[in-house]
């Protein structure tokens, strides 16, 4: 205990400064100020989804624009989709987000949620994630930094 | 017997605290949340979303549009309504900031606390209803955990009350207030310790449940309302809020009272609102700031730290007879 | 003939009609008919006991009735206490019993004839004022409920064995009880309890003890206390359920009133063991009851197991009573055993409303296993809702009738800090850690039974075909369901009732009554469930109502959250056991549970699995450990026993002779 706490002592504050707020308005008003997300991995190598576990770490603290990950649709506005929607997951992701309350919004978080990239045409591969469920925001790169999903959740919360 | 006194009809003033109370606890509860969210993140080294966040994800779950499950019925509807409406009663009947509430009547420690556990039991038959596999693994952890802290708690009252010769909770804060040896007794000190591990596992935090949990197999409290989303969720987050907040509340009325008015009149009742906003601030930062150092125990550990807090209740009891 | 005596009479009257009509009517009319009449019979009950609660007293003789010694009737206040619960619940259950009669549940006629017995019987065991006539009764009652526990002994095999265990158990209570006030009657120089009560206090320490402690074992065994229970979570399961909703809230009752009138007024409160004893017995009952109901599977036994619970608590209560009268604290022995008599109410209010509830759920679905229940809220709504009544009473929590009765007791408890001396600073906390063990699993078990049994959806066929009872059934179930809201919520209503019944076995009389009263209304004066009920519900509608106003939309109908995967099955709720799962692990020590695991290869090779089976059951462990080897050294007895029967009649002429010479040489060597 000692030693945990001379560390919190010794390393203090790790999150990086806050960029500036992206511009354009919020999405929805109704979200401004706090969004929950539900993570759906359609069919992901799991590369976006150590990324998105960086958005919400300590260094660039998501948390603290108001985003906050949850552990049921039911809870969540905001679906991070991940992946190439497969035909294994593709009625599930339907599901998912019939089972989110409105107003809700769907992330496409990747390359290939956006245009299913490395995997396109594979056996499979139902297609890109606009193809299952209407798209709301892209996060495009195979990863994509932490700072790109980070900024597109900003553009949800408004913070 | 002293309690008579207490049992008073309801006045003005009595009122007047009740309603400032109840309007302390449902504003500051989210604020106190987020305290507390913010003290943990400084203390990970992270900036935390302020003090106010609680609020804003309240905002934002009231404005969402509410569902209705298939096979859900009125327990699954009434469920969170009842929970905060106990939770509301608890509030306006504790002495938190002055011992003449309008609810002298119902400000009974015993009453209080099978209030809150009527919360608890509403809830877990709401997860129950949902049917659904996280809804009842909830209810049934929730339930066996209470079952285990209501023991404690009833053994503690009875230490705390036996000296006052009352469960009347007015009486009790009142007298902790005219004997200051009162509250620093060994019963008092053994309470205290048997009450916070109670809190603890009432108010659903560590070590006992993780209340920022993302894994289903170890969720309590969180499993149970997984079902629940928009306006409801709203209602179960406010009301968990408003319960760590009471808990925290009634434990200092119990073992620092100081502060709490006696005499009614706006300057002693402003006075000991100030203090209470900071005895229940203090209280909760420091929770989260130990909650830092701790990992949750395994379901089948909690029991042990439940029968543990049971026998120091009984320490607390032995004591009161004895010393 | 006052009108105690008057109500009595009418009582008595009514059941014998119903027995006429029992034999007379034909069967399709004769629920109907039998049921009117007992209800009448408990009407007339609950009149005179309301009379003997309003302060009227009554005695009579009447010669004729029973041989040798005649009857001996009184009625004091506590008597009266006792009858008006009778009465009311048989009114309200023998109105029950005509819509659960009806639709093949009926009785045959052995049945219908033996419920206004049994009726009667409850009702005059407390107006019994003499030793012969009190065991008359109390018999009559015995042998009339083992015939209606019998009542549906063809359909299953189960009742028979119910009903022997219930037999034995009870004939030996009888017996205990028997012998205990033969011995009291015989010292004490008369058979009335107005002679016993003179004479008691000269008799010696070692035979009033002897007494207290025969009659507490013979009066535990019938109220469920631990070790005695074993019958009752057999034979409450197996009766048709008006039966098992009279013994389990006004037959156990009369257990509590036998210890009160033997020990507080026929001995007049006696030495601090007894009552020492008493509350352990009490306390073990109290938890060792409700941990066996929260793991119990089986709604009705569950139900038994909370009825060993409760008369564990009120045990608890009449032990500290007299632990206090023993100290010299009449008033506050007084608080306390007004508060284990409240209980007593209580618990006779929701108990019959929970094996009412249970006994329609049992008629709809032919099922009393939790785990194949589930989803009755939308078939059977008013079931339902009573049953969250009887639960919310039995959980003893805000709004439920076992709230105020434990408050008082607790109340009493804290009190007892008043009373010097080393053995009740010992005793008081562990009977409130014991009312606190219980509380807390109480609610557990409640919830379990709730949730498990009536919410969420259907776990099989039969659950899914259930309909609702008939109106007989569902008002009687309301009606009972109102009573116990009333007691829950202006329990002040009985202050004055219960500090007559207290003031009738106490030592000061009227003044104690007097005293009583007093410090009840100043304790109801602290705590207000009127109070706590009403602004809780006040409150509810608050934010329902400013919900409604800040969230206007409709709610849109959605699937359940199945992770994605499709619909999930029914057969993934949570049931009863999966409920109960981690509580039993946590008193996996004093629980015991047993567990099967049964796993079938396929014939080719012992490596691949075709089925395995799984079964896991909690037996009573008390039983187990103390009944069968009870049990099996009877029959070894029995068995050892057989070579001396060997049929032959000159061997048994030689007994008969050998035993004669013995008794006259044992004659000859005593005088």
């Amino acid at each position: 205990m000692r030693a945990l706490l001379s560390k919190i002592l010794r390393v203090g504050r790790v999150a990086e400064p806050a960029p500036p707020l992206p511009g354009g308005v919020p999405l929805r008003r109704e979200l401004t100020g706090s969004v929950q997300v539900r993570c759906v991995d359609a069919g992901s190598c799991n590369g976006c989804e150590i990324e998105i576990g960086q958005a919400f770490g300590p260094v660039y603290d998501a948390d603290r624009y108001g985003a906050r990950l949850v552990a049921s649709p039911r809870h969540a506005d905001v679906l991070a989709v991940t992946g190439p929607v497969t035909r294994n997951m593709a009625t599930a992701l339907r599901r998912t987000l019939n089972a989110t309350p409105e107003p809700r919004l769907v992330v496409a978080v990747g390359d290939c949620a956006i245009d299913c990239g490395e995997f396109a045409g594979g056996p499979g591969v139902q297609g890109p994630v606009d193809s299952v469920v209407p798209v709301d925001i892209a996060v495009p790169g195979c990863p994509p930094a932490p700072e790109a999903i980070v900024a597109a959740l900003r553009r949800v919360t408004g913070r | 017997m002293s309690g008579s006194v207490f049992g008073a009809p309801v006045t003005a003033s009595g009122i007047t605290t009740s309603v400032l109370q109840v309007g302390l606890i449902v504003v500051g509860a989210p604020l106190l949340t987020g305290l507390m969210r913010q003290v943990r993140a400084r203390m990970e080294g992270r900036s935390g979303a302020g003090i106010g966040q609680p609020w804003r994800d309240l905002r934002k779950l009231m404005r969402k549009k509410p569902l209705a499950p298939d096979g859900t019925g009125p327990v699954f509807r009434t469920g969170p309504l009842v929970q905060v409406s106990t939770t509301l009663m608890a509030a306006a009947a504790i002495p938190f900031v002055s011992v003449h509430t309008g609810l002298g009547g119902a400000a009974d420690l015993i009453a209080v606390v099978a209030l809150l556990t009527l919360g608890t039991a509403t809830l877990a038959l709401a997860g129950l209803d949902t049917g659904t596999a996280f809804g009842g693994m909830g209810a049934s952890r929730e339930m066996t955990i209470t079952a285990l802290a209501e023991p404690t708690v009833l053994m503690a009252t009875f230490a705390l009350s036996t000296r006052v010769g009352s469960t009347n909770l007015p009486a009790i804060v009142d007298a902790g207030l005219k004997d200051a040896g009162r509250v620093v007794s060994p019963v008092s000190v053994l309470a205290a310790f048997a009450l916070a591990a109670v809190v603890l596992a009432e108010a659903g935090r560590l070590p006992v449940d993780n209340p920022s949990t993302h894994l289903e197999l170890t969720m309590v409290h969180e499993a149970m309302v997984l079902e629940y989303s928009g306006p409801d969720l709203a209602l179960v987050e406010l009301a968990a809020s408003m319960r760590l907040a009471v808990l925290l509340g009634l434990w200092s009325a119990l073992f620092l009272p100081w502060g709490t008015a006696t005499a009614t009149g706006a300057l002693p009742v402003a006075g000991a609102t100030g203090l209470f906003v900071l005895k229940v601030g203090v209280l909760g930062a420091g929770l989260a700031a130990a909650e830092v150092f701790m990992a949750k125990l395994r379901l089948f550990r909690v029991p042990e730290l439940l029968a543990g807090s049971f026998l120091l209740a009984v320490l607390a009891v032995s004591a009161s007879f004895f010393l | 003939m006052n009108l105690i005596g008057s109500a009595l009479a009418g009582a008595a009257g009514c059941a014998g009609a119903a027995m006429t009509a029992a034999v007379a009517v034909p069967a399709r009319t004769r629920a109907a008919a039998v049921g009117v009449l007992t209800t009448a019979a408990g009407v007339c009950g609950a009149v005179g006991g309301a009379a003997a609660l309003s302060g009227r007293t009554f005695s009579a003789h009447l010669p004729d009735l029973l041989p040798l010694a005649g009857m001996y009737l009184g009625v004091d206040a506590l008597s009266g206490l006792f009858i008006a619960v009778a009465g009311v619940v048989i009114a309200i259950v023998a109105g029950y019993g005509i819509g659960y009669g009806s639709h093949g549940h009926g009785p045959g006629r052995a049945a219908s004839c033996a419920l206004p017995v049994f009726g009667a019987a409850m009702l005059l065991v407390p107006a019994a004022a003499s030793v012969s006539t009190f065991l008359f009764f109390w018999e009559l009652m015995a042998v009339a409920s083992l015939l209606l526990v019998l009542s549906e002994h063809e359909k299953r095999d189960s009742v028979r064995e119910a009903g022997l265990w219930y037999a034995v158990m009870t004939q030996l209570g009888f017996v205990l009880i028997l012998l205990a006030l033969a011995w009291l009657a015989a010292a004490s120089g008369g058979e009335t309890f107005a002679e016993i009560r003179a004479g008691a206090p000269r008799l010696s320490p070692l035979l009033r003890g002897t007494v207290f402690v025969l009659t507490l074992a013979g009066f535990g065994s019938k109220s469920g206390i631990v070790p005695l229970h074993a019958w009752l979570p057999r034979a409450h399961p197996e009766a048709p359920s008006p039966v098992s909703a009279l013994m389990s809230a006004v037959m156990v009752n009369l257990g509590v009133y036998g210890i009160v009138r033997v020990g507080m007024d026929l001995l007049g409160g006696g030495s601090r063991w007894w009552w020492l004893l008493a509350m352990a017995a009490g306390a073990v009952s109290a938890v060792f009851g409700i941990l066996q109901a929260s793991v119990a599977g089986d709604l009705k036994r569950l139900l038994a197991y909370s009825t060993t619970e409760n008369m564990g608590l009120v045990l608890l209560g009449l032990g500290a009573a007299g632990l206090f009268r023993t100290s010299h604290q009449p008033v506050l022995a007084g608080i306390t055993l007004a508060a284990a008599l409240l209980h007593v109410v209580t618990h006779s209010a929701f108990k019959a409303l929970l094996f009412c509830s249970a006994g329609s759920v049992l008629r709809a679905t032919g099922v009393r296993d939790l785990d194949a229940l589930g989803g009755l809220r939308s078939a059977l709504p008013v079931t339902t809702a009573v049953f969250a009544v009887g639960a919310l009473g039995a959980a003893a929590l805000p709004g439920g009738a076992g709230f105020v009765s434990e408050w008082l007791l607790l109340q009493s408890l804290i009190h007892g800090l008043a009373v010097p001396g080393i053995v009740v600073s010992v005793a008081l906390p562990i009977a409130v850690a014991a009312v606190a063990l219980s509380a807390g699993l109480a609610v557990a078990t409640f919830v379990k039974a709730l949730g498990t049994g009536f919410l969420a959806r259907p776990r099989s066929d039969s659950a899914a075909r259930a309909v609702e009872s008939p109106p007989a059934m569902t008002v009687a179930m309301v009606l009972l369901a109102a009573g116990s809201t009333v007691l829950a919520v202006v329990p002040g209503l009985l202050g004055s009732a219960l500090s007559r019944a207290v003031g009738a076995v106490s030592p000061g009389g009227a003044a104690v009554s007097d005293a009583v009263a007093r410090r009840l209304a100043v304790l109801g004066s602290t705590m207000s469930p009127l109070v706590v009920v009403a602004g809780t519900v006040a409150g509810t509608a608050l934010v329902a109502t400013v919900l409604r106003l800040v969230t206007a939309s409709r709610r849109r109908a959605v699937p359940l959250w199945d992770c994605g995967a499709g619909p999930p099955s029914a057969r993934m709720q949570y049931t009863a056991t999966s409920f109960a799962e981690p509580l039993q692990r946590v008193f996996d020590d004093v629980l015991a549970p047993e567990s099967d695991v049964d796993v079938t290869p396929v014939v080719e090779s012992e490596y691949l699995v075709r089925s395995v089976s799984y079964r896991r059951m909690v037996p009573d462990r008390i039983e187990h450990r103390l009944y069968t080897p009870v049990i099996a050294a009877v029959r070894w007895v029995g068995g050892a026993a057989r070579g001396l029967a060997n049929g032959s009649v000159h061997r048994y002429l030689g007994y008969a002779f050998s035993s004669l010479v013995v008794l006259l040489v044992a004659l000859a060597a005593i005088r």
